[in-house]
């Protein structure tokens, strides 16, 4: 009997276990979709819809997938030296990353803009931002390539930028960090309030060239800015930025600069301060920083120390900002594709508040003003409001927009897409993502004409999404289907870096401008050989210029004699082959630096100081050719101050060498 | 001698004047395609220069000690500009002259003319093909490469054709043009 009643409750004991397994939340595994697969199969050979051009967060770097498929087609080094292909390494590319601060290799590259013209994408040239030391850069999107960087003075951190303007007049930097300006910059930390000012930065763009100069500075009260977007059609003119710690706190800003129930979004009405600096108005600041520019002729960077910066001070010149209160310390501020809504995400708030371009107009007519701030007026809150968001969801980040009227605002602490109608502000349809998603990028969402179709996450935590690969992870970016009522999970993708912002383009914009070589006729390179009769060996003092010429597979000259202990020896090396996708590559052995990477009809420099006597290695790097492996030389090194005559050949066998 | 009738005369003057286009159209196309070349490789063969991809065909062909195709190698592009020219004089007279002597002399010349291209061309390609260097880095004992005349043939890892481009169909209907003539001449005789 009592082993029964032993059975009998170790029975139920099992049951109730099974039971209330079964009654466990699902995990994430359910939330795979049926049709998925054919919606983002792009066959072999096929191409991808959209280019998704990513920020790489703290590679510094930008990099390019296809949409829907989520294949990574490159890296682009922008911020970062890139040893893959020499960036930042060779002669002609060192001069992009120097700064006031000197050479800087590293930076954190947060978010992108895709140039504009009336308001859509016009597929010429992709925007950049480094965070830590101050910069913008400029990529081409007919070569890839970073042609432009420009460093920002008084700036602590360039977050809020480079958003653009509608026909790409200017893109933006907002300084996270408030530092102390001008002459003496020696101040107590303590002294905040006083001492510490921001910048909003706004960058000229060349319409024909793309080429950047910052046209005016702003000069703002002690905040830190996060993000913004510019006005579009009818706001088109004014920018928005979010700000936050407009308790002005030095330390633990975790808890000190979150006490107050509202921040700001600040409204600038940019058209004006292009008035008072037409009017003479701006006040020219010295400052110091560089300006680099890449030469497409020379393939080489020039770097520029620049000395002046044109300010207006908005304090004084009273209607170019306005503050808007906005709950909780704000982080995206993005305009709607009709430039009439403005949504700012309170990072700690429980509503989202959309704000109306036309009520903040109307409001500073009225000077509805609640008050200042650090002699800035504040518009009331409830007079620039459209409305609110009520209850989205919890850590709202980041909006964008489809064709058809909706946002789609992503939410990190739950972790969830939320898909909302900017009119109505009611909340329509959710979607988890895996895990805390970050920014979010909708194709041409940011423009005046979004092609909609798709959202993508990219997220901020990863855990177990792939197979593991120890405690550092990849990334975990994610494609939804929008085209439907409701959001479906397609695909996740990995991604490199830490992806903040992405743009996503339709590929018929870039694709048939692709370049393909360099003309070798169009190569100016100062130490270029057009053809390997060119091919030399030049002795400089103690440089020793090799001008090089490599096609399939041999290199000109491939046996190089007269070189010096003490001497610094330059490898300028041409790809003279004029053919699609048949690069050469170039080490030797014991360079301390990278290899390069030279694109046919290009001119790349390896500088090298050899260190030892004998006769060192060099060879091509890339695959080029069947005899590839054959594609190598000689360097002999001899004592310094030793008489061995300067020599170079290819393919000449000396009889007496043998003897 | 009998005159030709007006339509002939008209349709002979045309002829002539339609082989003008060979100064600015191709007369011959070669093409090739390998696995890296799905999109195909062309060289272009005009009244007096060459056209399209040669510097990468001759970047390819190295490799199996073909030369380096250069305008310098063919002697013919410095008459061919006045053989045609020569040609079209002739056709104009024909039409002047206006007897059928003269017609079957044109269609002869052009006869002879496109003959004399095929076997110049062919006579280039056996060197091209058969002429290698020795010191090449591929050698296949046994194998050459000349191009086929006309039509399509596979040389290791490339399929080429070889064809009249624009400026040789020109010609081509011109000579069948002229043929139909002459026939029609001598039907009409009777």
């Amino acid at each position: 009997m009592k082993t029964l009643i032993k059975s009998v409750v170790l029975l139920l004991i099992v049951a109730t276990a099974i039971t209330f397994n079964s009654c466990k939340p699902k995990g994430p595994q359910e939330a795979f979709v049926g049709n998925a697969a054919s919606k983002v199969y792009v066959a072999p050979g096929k191409y991808d819809e959209f280019y998704n051009i990513v920020s790489g967060g703290f590679n510094g770097q930008m990099s390019v997938y296809g949409i829907p498929s989520g294949r990574l087609f490159r890296i682009l080094p922008v911020f970062s030296q890139f040893p893959e292909n020499g960036y930042g390494y060779s002669e002609e590319t060192k001069p992009m990353l120097n700064t006031s601060h000197g050479y800087v290799p590293w930076d954190d590259l947060h978010h992108i803009a895709l140039s504009l013209t009336k308001g859509e994408h016009d597929g010429r040239w992709a925007f950049g931002n480094a965070n830590n030391t101050p910069r913008v850069a400029r990529i081409s999107l007919k070569t890839f390539k970073t042609e432009e960087i420009l460093e920002l003075p008084n700036s602590g951190g360039n977050h809020s930028s480079p958003f653009i303007t509608e026909n790409s007049e200017y893109i933006v930097a907002g300084t996270r960090f408030s530092v102390p300006m001008g002459e003496n910059r020696d101040v107590p930390i303590s002294t905040y309030k006083e001492n510490f000012k921001g910048t909003i930065s706004f960058i000229k763009i060349d319409p024909i060239t793309g080429r950047m100069n910052i046209g005016f500075q702003l000069k703002t009260p002690g905040v830190n800015f996060d993000l913004s977007r510019a006005g579009k059609g009818p706001s088109h003119g004014w920018f928005f930025f979010s700000c936050y710690n407009t308790e002005q706190a030095y330390t633990l800003l975790e808890v000190n600069a979150t006490q107050k129930d509202k921040d700001f979004i600040m409204a600038v009405n940019w058209k004006k301060a292009e008035e008072y600096i037409a009017q003479g108005k701006g006040v020219k600041v010295k400052a110091r920083y560089a300006h680099n520019v890449l030469d497409e002729n020379t393939h080489s960077a020039t770097s520029e120390m620049m000395t002046e910066v044109l300010q207006l001070d908005p304090t004084i010149l009273k209607d170019i900002i306005y503050f808007i209160p906005c709950p909780k310390s704000p982080h995206g501020c993005d305009t709607d594709p009709s430039g009439e809504y403005i949504v700012a995400s309170g990072k700690l708030a429980a509503i989202i508040p959309v704000f109306s371009f036309t009520k903040i107009q109307a409001a500073i007519a009225a000077k509805d003003f609640e008050g200042e701030f650090a002699g800035i007026p504040v518009i009331k809150y409830e007079s620039a409001l459209h409305g609110e968001v009520k209850k989205p969801g919890l850590g709202p980040l980041h909006t964008e927009f489809d064709e058809k009227g909706n946002a789609y605002t992503s939410f990190f602490v739950s972790s969830e897409i939320v898909k909302w109608n900017v009119k109505t502000l009611e909340v329509l349809d959710r979607v988890p993502t895996y895990y805390s998603i970050g920014h979010l990028c909708v194709p041409g969402g940011p423009t005046s004409k979004p092609h909609g179709k798709y959202v993508i996450a990219y997220n901020k935590i990863t855990k177990d999404r792939y197979l593991p690969t120890g405690p550092e992870l990849t990334q975990s970016a994610q494609l939804y289907d929008i085209s439907g009522d409701k959001m479906q999970l397609l695909l996740d993708f990995p991604t490199t870096g830490e992806p903040h912002y992405a743009e996503a383009i339709p590929a018929s914009l870039i694709a048939p401008n692709s370049v393909k070589i360099f003309k070798i006729e169009e190569n100016n390179h100062p130490y270029v050989a057009k053809g390997e009769k060119e091919a030399k060996v030049i002795r400089k003092g103690n440089e020793v210029h090799v001008y090089m010429t490599a096609i399939r597979s041999h290199l000109v000259p491939d046996n190089i004699e007269g070189i010096k202990m003490g001497d610094v020896v330059y490898f300028h090396v041409t790809n003279l082959e004029q053919d699609w996708d048949v690069p050469h590559g170039f080490a030797v052995k014991g360079a301390a630096n990278a290899e390069i990477l030279v694109m046919p009809g290009e001119t790349q420099t390896l500088k090298w100081i050899p260190d030892e006597i004998g006769v060192v290695p060099f060879y091509c790097t890339d695959f080029c050719s069947a005899l590839h492996q054959e594609m190598q030389g000689y360097a002999r090194v001899s004592p310094a101050g030793s008489k061995t005559p300067i020599k170079f050949s290819t393919g000449v066998i000396e009889e007496t060498g043998s003897k | 001698m009998k005159s030709l009738k007006p339509i002939t005369r008209v349709a002979v003057a045309v002829s002539a004047l339609a082989l003008i286009s060979a100064y600015f159209v191709p007369l011959w196309q070669i093409l090739m395609w390998a696995p890296q070349y799905p999109e195909g490789l062309e060289m272009k063969i005009w009244i007096n220069t060459l056209s399209g991809d040669v510097k990468t065909i001759s970047a390819l062909n190295h490799y199996i000690g073909m030369k380096t195709i250069e305008v310098s190698m063919f002697p013919e592009f410095g008459y061919m500009i006045y053989l045609v020219g020569g040609i079209i004089g002739i056709g104009l007279l024909t039409s002047i002259i206006n007897k059928r002597f003269m017609l079957i002399t044109f269609l002869a010349v052009i006869l002879a003319a496109g003959i004399g291209a095929l076997i110049d061309f062919y006579l280039w390609g056996y060197d091209y093909g058969h002429n290698l260097n020795p010191e090449a880095p591929i050698k296949i004992e046994g194998m050459s490469y000349q191009p086929p005349l006309i039509g399509t043939e596979i040389l290791l890892n490339f399929t080429a054709f070889s064809g009249p481009d624009i400026g040789g169909w020109i010609f081509i209907g011109v000579g069948v043009l002229l043929g139909g003539l002459v026939f029609y001449e001598w039907k009409s005789k009777k």
